[in-house]
């Protein structure tokens, strides 16, 4: 079935799914789909859910969640290792192949307009939609921040039912009864010395029924999870050795590059390749739809020659400025343009008497996704079978964009699916990769690694939008009494799914994630969402939706806060209806002594953003010296749930803050003209440098009722909490970003 | 050409202009240096010539003076170098991707100043880029490190 029918029946399902509730197809649901790992054992495998793989070496651990720098690999593995009873420094992990057995059943649920502190009926309901739509999609993505909480149940099952089976094997074979048994770290174990290691029993076990439900480890007999692991990819990576998709080496093996029209979603009208031919070491000029490739001995090569093709690039059907795209975004607030409305409580539109209205605007920028490792892919096609290395959040797509692309059966695309350097959403888009397949067509056989220049990264990004907030409130006798908050962007779902050809029905909740789901008790409280049109193609990038409203909605709320003369910690935590959220504001108000006097020049502020079902609050310490801002120390507290590996939500929390800070200090795409941007490499996009990173203190809280991600949510607090710290040392106001454009930082 | 990487001496017939990273990368196979800019601004390309900290992407072949260290030849996975044992204790790197970098312009900078202060370290890790924020970590790491390589 091709991508399109999938998903256009599917996100139909989706969009019914509150709607029609979870009726649909429960014996399909409760269908599980085949082990991906049957068809490909090599001598001497032996595969025990697909998540387990068991040869004559031990075990490897399939975690089908694309490493990205956020550790998933490590507490993936902790999870079947945990159950299965493994030593987890041990065991082998793999990506494993693009499977729907691998299906993210939490994705979808993250698109339904349910407020992630909604335990009501519906909202249940809705999210367990989710999980059937993600099954029924067998959307084999890593994005959302869901790997944990889509992996907890699903993965520890697995590792239960091996170890089970194990069991069972060595019952057999000893004839003794299995409940005489028990397991120690990749062992059977018995009476009389008993001990036989899993790699001995696992041909046996295979043949046992895998059991579908087996009671879990309860927490306070849990080895691994709940505590730090080691990262599995730790030495690798501070040895040079971990294989990343731009390391990969073949024999005979060609280097390439492409270049493409920088002005985004236009093509090349004419080149001329003359002066590239003659640079010693090209192969081949290989045209593109985009733009045009180089074949080379060596990626230096190409690059070179690359630069020297002299193209007629077509117009951009884009707006070619950054003004013409604001004014695109400031025309999207009318009725015809709203998307969703879906928090109106009480009456914005009438204030009391004595009340004192407070308006303003809010802008963010386009911003790029700029991993450090660029975009690159590798393609072998020979005899009729495709091979593809590359770091992506989306295998499933990716096979299927390549048969589109060679017309080979899926059973001759073989996609190995690689660690990548850093995402922040990058990798859900595969151009990168389908450029590098066209090149492997026209590569006589040959392997093909593709790199691209980081000033294609910075030209074919698909960015954050940008977005505006018109922001309204009330104000009366020390209270708020009203806050209206209106926000326009361009749909990053709509754009995203327009390059699979679909559109999506229904209004695109990233347009106010972030914003319209704050826990707090605003008598008259309304948040509408506003769809611009497409003015660049757009993306998801860390935090999606919640990166610019999170800034929009709480540095407002700090608005209005202050302008009641009220303490922003204090009323954010009486404001706040829900308890874990509370709670995180708790936690940072203790953790930075909020209150306790900071010298002269010095200002602290705090910012809040629950999003991926995670509260997370912030506080941030800047001082005013004469080089300018510094920023002294950030605190950040976020709620969980469950922990599962406390280090590691540390790195990604306090990893969260400082993106988060970073970006908003001083990065933005810009465009003056012809569409492209202005900012072609790190200088002109430098995020947070070493030497300006504030010391950054975390607590992790598990308060909220089911297990969250946390990837992301990191994100949205830092910007405001930097503008409100601001604030507090000079008494300017910030409601753009980057800062940098009004403040200057040390 | 000559050169020496890791001890080990490589003859390379190649344009005497490729910078250093692409002889290193895709004509010797060393890819622990790694492309992150092209223009000697973000670090991941840093290695060592005569123990001193170069930013590869931007050396070209022709003007290599001395023996390479790449990340590779720095320690092991058996052998860790204390600057690589700092960054396992403290769990340092998320995507990875830039930590060859960091930890080669660390381990030169150590060798030559054995008690850093907080400017000092600002000052010899201020040019590299990380995209994961995980300075606060490489900060402890590199006091960690020198604290290693002091009692050593």
């Amino acid at each position: 079935m091709s991508i399109g029918s999938i998903a256009r029946r599917t996100f139909l399902i989706g969009s019914a799914a509150i709607a029609g509730g979870v009726a649909f197809g429960v014996w399909r649901y409760r269908t599980p789909y085949d082990n991906p790992l049957e068809n490909q054992l090599a001598e001497g495998e032996v595969t025990l859910t697909p998540y387990i793989k068991v040869d004559a070496d031990g075990v490897t651990i399939i975690t089908p969640r694309t490493e990205l720098g956020q550790g998933t690999t490590t507490t993936l593995a902790a999870l079947v290792a945990e159950e299965m009873d493994l030593d987890l420094a041990k065991v082998r992990t793999d990506h494993g192949p693009p499977s729907p057995a691998y299906y993210n059943g939490v994705v979808s649920a993250e698109g339904m307009p349910v407020a992630a502190t909604d335990t009501g009926f519906m909202a249940r309901t809705a999210r367990g939609a989710g999980d059937v739509v993600g099954k029924f999609m067998g959307l084999h993505i890593t994005g959302g921040s869901t790997s944990i909480p889509d992996a907890f149940e699903k993965m520890r099952q697995a590792g239960a039912a091996a170890r089970l089976v194990m069991i069972r094997a060595a019952a057999e074979r000893e004839s003794v009864v299995a409940g005489s048994l028990w397991t120690e770290l990749g062992h059977v174990v018995g009476p009389n010395d008993l001990r036989i290691a899993y790699e001995d029993l696992a041909a046996d076990a295979a043949t046992f029924d895998i059991p579908s439900d087996v009671e879990l480890k309860s927490r306070a007999n849990w080895r691994y999870l709940g505590q730090s692991q080691p990262r599995l990819d730790m030495v690798p990576k501070i040895t040079g050795t971990a294989p990343f998709g731009i390391d990969i080496r073949l024999p005979d093996m060609l280097f390439a590059t492409v270049r493409s029209n920088p002005a985004q979603g236009a093509g090349a009208l004419n080149y001329d390749a003359t002066a590239a031919q003659d640079v010693k070491g090209v192969v081949k000029i290989v045209p593109l739809k985009t733009g045009a490739g180089v074949l080379a001995d060596t990626t230096w090569t190409a690059f070179r020659a690359a630069e020297l093709i002299e193209f007629d690039w077509a117009p951009s059907p884009y707006p070619e400025t950054s003004e013409d795209m604001a004014t695109a975004l400031a025309a999207s607030f009318t009725d015809e343009a709203r998307d969703s409305r879906f928090r109106d409580d009480g009456d914005v539109e009438s204030g009391s008497e004595t009340s004192t209205l407070i308006e303003a605007e809010y802008r963010v920028p386009f911003l790029a996704h700029a991993p450090l490792e660029p975009m690159n892919a590798t393609a072998w096609l020979r005899d009729g079978k495709l091979d593809i290395w590359a770091g992506t959040q989306v295998p499933t797509y990716v096979v299927d964009v390549a048969k589109d692309l060679t017309g080979l059966s899926q059973n001759a695309i073989t996609l190995h699916t690689t660690i990548a350097g850093g995402s922040f959403g990058r990798r859900l888009e595969f151009d990168f990769i389908a450029q590098t397949v066209e090149l492997a067509m026209e590569a006589d056989g040959r392997p093909v690694k593709m790199t691209w220049t980081r000033e294609e990264d910075f030209s074919h990004d698909y960015p954050r939008p940008m977005g505006m907030a018109r922001m309204k409130g009330r104000v009366a006798d020390g209270q708020i009494e009203s806050f209206d908050g209106a926000f326009a962007y361009p749909s990053v779902v709509a754009s995203q799914v327009s390059r699979l050809g679909l559109t999506v029905p229904g209004p695109d909740v990233a347009i106010v994630a972030g914003g319209w789901d704050q826990p707090f008790s605003i008598p008259n409280y309304r948040m509408t969402g506003h769809r611009a049109p497409e003015v660049a193609p757009v993306s998801s990038w860390r935090s999606v939706g919640a990166s610019g409203n999170g800034f929009f909605h709480d540095c407002f709320l700090d608005e209005l806060i202050h302008a009641a003369g009220l303490d922003p910690m204090e009323e954010r935590i009486r404001l706040c209806w829900h308890e874990p959220s509370r709670k995180v504001l708790e936690a940072v108000a203790e953790m930075s002594n909020w209150g306790s006097p900071l010298p002269e020049g010095s200002g602290r502020g705090v910012g809040f953003c629950l999003s991926f079902g995670v509260p997370c609050a912030q506080v941030v310490e800047v001082t005013q010296t004469e080089r300018g801002l510094r920023l002294d120390r950030g605190f950040a507290a976020a709620d969980v749930g469950t922990a599962l590996d406390p280090q590691n939500i540390d790195a990604q929390l306090s990893g969260g803050m400082i993106f988060g800070l970073g970006h908003a200090m001083n990065c933005q795409l810009t465009y003056t003209e012809g569409g492209a941007p202005d900012q072609t490499n790190f200088p002109d996009y430098p995020a947070m440098r070493f030497d300006q990173c504030p010391k950054v203190e975390t607590r992790i809280l598990e308060n909220g009722d089911t297990i969250k991600g946390i990837g992301e949510p990191g994100v949205p607090p830092a910007a405001p909490a930097l503008a409100n710290a601001i604030f507090a040392a000079t008494g300017q106001r910030l409601r753009e970003m980057p800062f940098d454009k009004f403040v200057d930082f040390a | 050409m000559r050169i020496v990487v890791n001890g080990a001496d490589h003859d390379v017939d190649v344009d005497p202009e490729m910078p250093l990273l692409w002889v290193l990368r895709d004509v010797l196979g060393i890819t622990g240096p790694k492309f992150g800019c092209g223009i000697a601004y973000c670090g991941a390309c840093t290695v060592h010539i005569d123990a001193q900290p170069v930013r590869s992407c931007s050396l070209q072949i022709q003007d290599v003076d001395g023996p390479i260290t790449t990340i590779e030849g720095l320690g092991s996975s058996d052998a860790l170098h204390p600057v690589q044992e700092a960054w396992q204790e403290h769990q340092v790197a998320q995507c990875g991707y830039c930590q060859a970098g960091q930890i080669m312009t660390a381990a030169a900078f150590l060798a030559e100043v054995a008690d850093p202060t907080d400017e000092d370290i600002d000052a010899a890790m201020g040019n590299n880029l990380c995209r994961c924020g995980t300075y606060p970590r490489i900060r402890a790491a590199v006091k960690t490190a020198a604290q290693k390589m002091r009692d050593a």
